[in-house]
């Protein structure tokens, strides 16, 4: 314990004053010395006899004072340091190398460190909720597997709680867009708002910001109406005000009071949802308890030790049983259960994986590049290397000062590119706002971590790489060379084989990045079926505290087109539930009164849009049958629908549809039966899903309060933009707008998966390119440099400029083409990963891969190019003289 | 007998854990001390000395003062700790043990 004690004691002088130490030691071997000399002199020596003789006994000081000092501890940490000045002050020598090579390495780590945070924050952290793996998300499905992740029906969610007994809780969201309005003068907006049931926050472990949450009594249709805001926009709107609570806000026209706001990391399930409030109060009631009307996410804990697969089980069971009791209808009979962070992120995880897949290719070839340099660099330090090691030198010394070098390098570039990584994520938030739980990115310790792994790794792979090809063998040729040759057959295939490496993942890049380049241009150039050019567009809601009566809302609709109309430059204006291109807006059950009756319990489904009259011709959607809707068609007395294509492909596809009926149940018992009057052509909900059977109806039946704008003009839309808004205003002071989109932007933002990831691999790809070429030019120099005395005889017995000069064109595309015929194999097994990236596009796409090559050996002969000709104007007499 | 550089390490550490286990010294006198009591038989080259001082200092048997000498001057002086005299209990020990063993065949061929 005590030795403990001293020995510890000694460790930390050793560590902290080595100096003194140092001149202490040199005090004692002196004071040896000088009691040697006085034993001399009183022998009888003079004074130098004395002198020389206690020295020669001495023996040597140096190695005296290292073999005392390599007693102490702490030894490696000085010898380390040494290296590393030494390692310092070697690459201080070229700073044009070290520069450069600080920046290529700071590209391939930022980027890694990048997108590793992306992919850290959103697919593996989970939401930091109380005991989150026991989270999930429920869905109906169809047992037949038509329908994988279907929202769930109110009644459906109702039996589960009732008789689930796998869960120890569920709750129950929706979600739908309100009017905001209310105190201080502010613009009414247009916010997203989630329904839930009171249980939620409690069952998440999420605790108040301020105020409190919802209770049960707070969740029922009688209760007063209640409101929970999100942080955001409690900063946003109400400037962060804790008087707040207790106030009341008016949503649609009606008063809610603010009961609570959430914590600012609370964000699930997505930025858009602003508002809280409790379903069982707000929902209508029918809603809640309908089996065959899907709206609603359903949230659930599962009970401690229940596995998935077993509560998968359970909520099967009780399905079959409801289909059982309502037989017939859009109700399933089997269920579907993911983890709560993977039914978020489920769709662009390939994205991110293949991204980051990206990257740490971009890295690997920086890495190869750096150690190619290096490789380049101990070549001219062979004969030292060779020196050193006859004296005695380890080769594992000179292999440690050769990492500790590149990890210098590593750890300079490291840090350059953690600040890039850190500018890229703010980027990236900033372009993508799309991206599900991206208010979760941004680094942590986690991602440190992975950052200082990835340093550590590539400085250890750019210098083990040439330091491990030293090859002590050759030491006595090398110490016999004459000084201006070199010729280290070895080395030359080390740099070539790591060019092959280069080049072939180059190719990979390269490839990836056209696949998705071709999906995104295919995606783009996709028709949506309507007119897109000068199309304005926006959304908006009428609130039914002050539009109850159908006739309300089609007046208000009415008046609206009337004045848009005569706005100077609008060609024409039109309201739908939804245009082309902006997703799915709802979809119906319903069979065809023609038809024979279906089996039963089956059901047919088209999509549903309502439309105004004159939606045809405002959007060009060509008219192929029949007619369109009159104005007089509106309110009860109108039951007639148009269908588009895609409907009478899949349900009519060998007869006449025009005046046979549709009957949907959706809008009461009364109202079922709707004659097809018109066949329009197809139009696209999804830009990358194929056209879906749709029915329009009249939206003049005022059963719709909320509805998007259109607006085709003759010059840029957006001069528009205000004075429609202008009219809104003036029609309804508290009616905000949302959305205001045109529909190129539209299509933009649908294709905005697509643009991203083929620009962002391009960009790789383009790198990777140029760091292959920079790498093949300097092999090249180097082979020419190398072969100088090889070059002057062959020229000096008669070859011709343009032998030599394909003969070192040869030598140096030989590298690119073995690691391009190793890069195309890799591509057609690794194209086949990213196969639901693309669109259009297959994985093997000849065009492409072709492409590819081309581009590359073009490159690549460009890249050899230079050197091959100083090659071939060698002059002859020089070269041979170097030697 | 051979010169102190034939002697093995451990040996050494005996030698001067038992010299310094009377009185505190120096490098300097530990070396004539080991001279003087072994007959001028064992004679410790400064090269193996100070290496082995330093390292039962790092090791924490010794400790070590600067303090003036018989000359005047500032010296380092080593002495035991008391784990110290522990080991150099236990190795005396051992050397007993391994000479008796040595002396058995010796004596006996």
């Amino acid at each position: 314990m005590m030795r403990w004690i001293e020995k510890s004691q000694i460790r930390l002088q050793m560590l902290f004053r080595r100096g003194h130490e140092a001149q202490r030691l040199d005090d004692e071997l002196n004071f040896h010395l000088d009691r040697q000399i006085a034993e001399n002199v009183a022998a009888g020596m003079t004074a130098e006899e004395a002198r020389y003789s206690a020295m020669r006994s001495f023996g040597n000081p140096t190695e005296l004072r290292d073999k005392t000092r390599e007693t102490w501890s702490w030894t490696w940490l000085d010898l380390f340091l040494r290296d590393v000045r030494y390692g310092i002050r070697t690459l201080a020598r070229t700073p044009g190398f070290a520069i450069i090579a600080m920046l290529v390495m700071a590209l391939g780590i930022g980027s890694n460190v990048a997108l590793f945070t992306v992919v850290h924050s959103v697919v593996m952290k989970p939401w930091p909720f109380k005991d989150p793996d026991r989270l999930v998300r429920l869905y109906e499905a169809d047992a037949h597997g038509a329908f994988r992740d279907n929202s769930v029906a109110g009644g459906t969610f109702d039996s589960w709680q009732k008789s689930a007994r796998t869960f120890e809780q569920m709750a129950i969201m929706g979600g739908m867009d309100y009017n905001l309005s209310g105190s201080s003068g502010q613009l009414p907006e247009q916010v997203y708002t989630a329904t839930t049931s009171w249980n939620l926050f409690p069952m998440l472990g999420v605790e108040p910001a301020l105020g409190r949450f919802f209770t049960a009594s707070d969740d029922r249709p009688d209760a007063n109406a209640t409101v929970v805001l999100t942080w955001g926009l409690w900063k946003r709107r109400y400037g962060g005000d804790p008087h707040l609570l207790g106030q009341t806000v008016l949503l649609n026209a009606k008063p809610y009071t603010v009961i609570g706001v959430l914590p600012e990391w609370f964000t699930y399930p997505e930025t858009r949802m602003q508002l809280w409030t409790a379903a069982y109060h707000e929902e209508p009631a029918e809603r809640m308890q309908t089996h065959d009307r899907h709206n609603f996410d359903v949230l659930a804990r599962l009970k401690p030790g229940v596995s998935i697969q077993q509560a998968t089980a359970e909520l099967i069971t009780i399905q079959q049983q409801n289909r059982k009791q309502f037989p017939d209808g859009p109700v399933f009979d089997a269920a579907n259960i993911r983890p709560i962070v993977d039914a978020d992120v489920h769709e662009i995880k390939t994205a991110l994986y293949t991204l980051l897949g990206a990257t740490a290719c971009l890295l690997l070839i920086a890495c190869l590049n750096i150690a190619n340099l290096l490789v380049a660099r101990s070549a001219s330090r062979r004969k030292e290397s060779a020196i050193r090691t006859a004296l005695g030198g380890s080769r594992a010394r000179l292999v440690r000062e050769q990492v500790i070098e590149s990890t210098i390098l590593s750890i300079a570039g490291g840090g350059l590119g953690i600040l890039l990584a850190y500018g890229m994520l703010q980027w990236l938030i900033h372009i993508r706002p799309d991206i599900p739980r991206a208010s979760e990115i941004h680094m942590d310790g986690i991602a440190a971590l992975f950052a200082v792994g990835v340093v550590l790794v590539c400085g250890l792979l750019s210098g083990l790489i040439p330091a491990l090809s030293l090859d002590d063998k050759q030491l006595l040729r090398t110490l016999q060379e004459s000084s201006r040759a070199h010729s280290a057959h070895g080395r030359v295939r080390l740099r070539r084989i790591l060019l092959s490496f280069e080049v072939g993942l180059t190719v990979v890049l390269l490839i990836g990045a056209g696949l998705l380049l071709k999906s995104y241009s295919r995606l783009r150039s996709v028709d949506p079926g309507c007119a897109t050019r000068n199309v304005l567009t926006m959304s908006f809601s009428l609130p039914e505290a002050r539009y109850s009566a159908p006739s309300q809302v089609t007046n208000f609709y009415e008046q609206l087109l009337d004045r848009i109309r005569s706005l100077p430059g609008v060609e024409a204006a039109t309201l739908a539930t939804a245009v082309p291109a902006e997703g799915h807006h709802g979809d119906d059950a319903f069979s065809i009164q023609e038809h024979p009756p279906l089996p039963k319990g089956a059901w047919l489904d088209a999509s549903v849009r309502h439309i105004d009259p004159g939606f045809f011709t405002a959007m060009q959607i060509p008219l192929l049958q029949g007619r369109s809707f009159l104005p007089n068609e509106r309110d009860d007395n109108t039951q007639v629908v148009v269908v588009n294509q895609a409907l009478i492909r899949k349900y009519f596809p060998a007869e006449e549809a025009i005046g046979k009926h549709i009957v949907d149940e959706n809008f009461g018992p009364r109202n079922k039966n709707f004659e097809i009057v018109g066949i329009v052509a197809d139009t696209r909900e999804k830009i990358s899903e194929e056209p879906h059977p749709t029915m329009y109806y009249p939206l003049y039946r005022g059963t719709r309060n909320y509805a998007s704008l259109a607006v085709r003009s003759s010059h840029d839309p957006a001069n528009l933009a205000l004075p429609v808004q202008k009219i809104f205003s003036d029609m309804d002071r508290n009616l905000p707008v949302a959305d205001v989109l045109t529909m190129d932007q539209i299509i933009g933002k649908s294709t905005l998966n697509a643009s991203f990831n083929a620009t962002l691999l391009l960009v790789f790809a383009v790198l990777s390119l140029v760091l292959a070429a920079v790498g093949l030019f300097g092999v090249l120099s180097y082979i020419v440099a190398q072969r100088t005395g090889e070059i002057g005889i062959r020229i000096a017995l008669g070859a011709q400029r343009g032998q030599v000069m394909s003969l070192m064109l040869n030598d140096g595309l030989r590298p690119a083409l073995f690691g391009m015929g190793f890069g195309l194999l890799a591509s057609i097994g690794l194209s086949q990963l990213i196969q639901s990236m693309l669109y259009g596009t297959k994985p093997f796409d000849l065009s492409v891969f072709v492409l590819v090559t081309m581009t590359l050996l073009v490159v690549s002969a460009l890249a050899c190019l230079a050197p091959a000709w100083r090659a071939s104007r060698l002059d002859p007499v020089q070269a041979l003289r170097t030697e | 007998m051979g010169k102190p550089s034939d002697l093995v390490q451990g040996t050494l550490d005996l030698l001067i854990l038992r010299t310094i286990a009377l009185e505190p010294m120096h490098g300097w006198a530990i070396a004539k001390r080991i001279q003087q009591v072994s007959g001028e038989v064992l004679q410790v080259q400064q090269g193996s000395l100070y290496p082995a001082l330093h390292r039962l200092e790092q090791q924490g048997w010794i400790k070590a003062k600067w303090a003036e000498s018989e000359t005047g001057r500032q010296a380092k002086f080593y002495s035991l700790t008391t784990a110290g005299s522990k080991q150099m209990e236990q190795e005396t020990a051992n050397w007993n043990r391994l000479s008796e063993a040595i002396n058995l065949i010796v004596q006996s061929a």
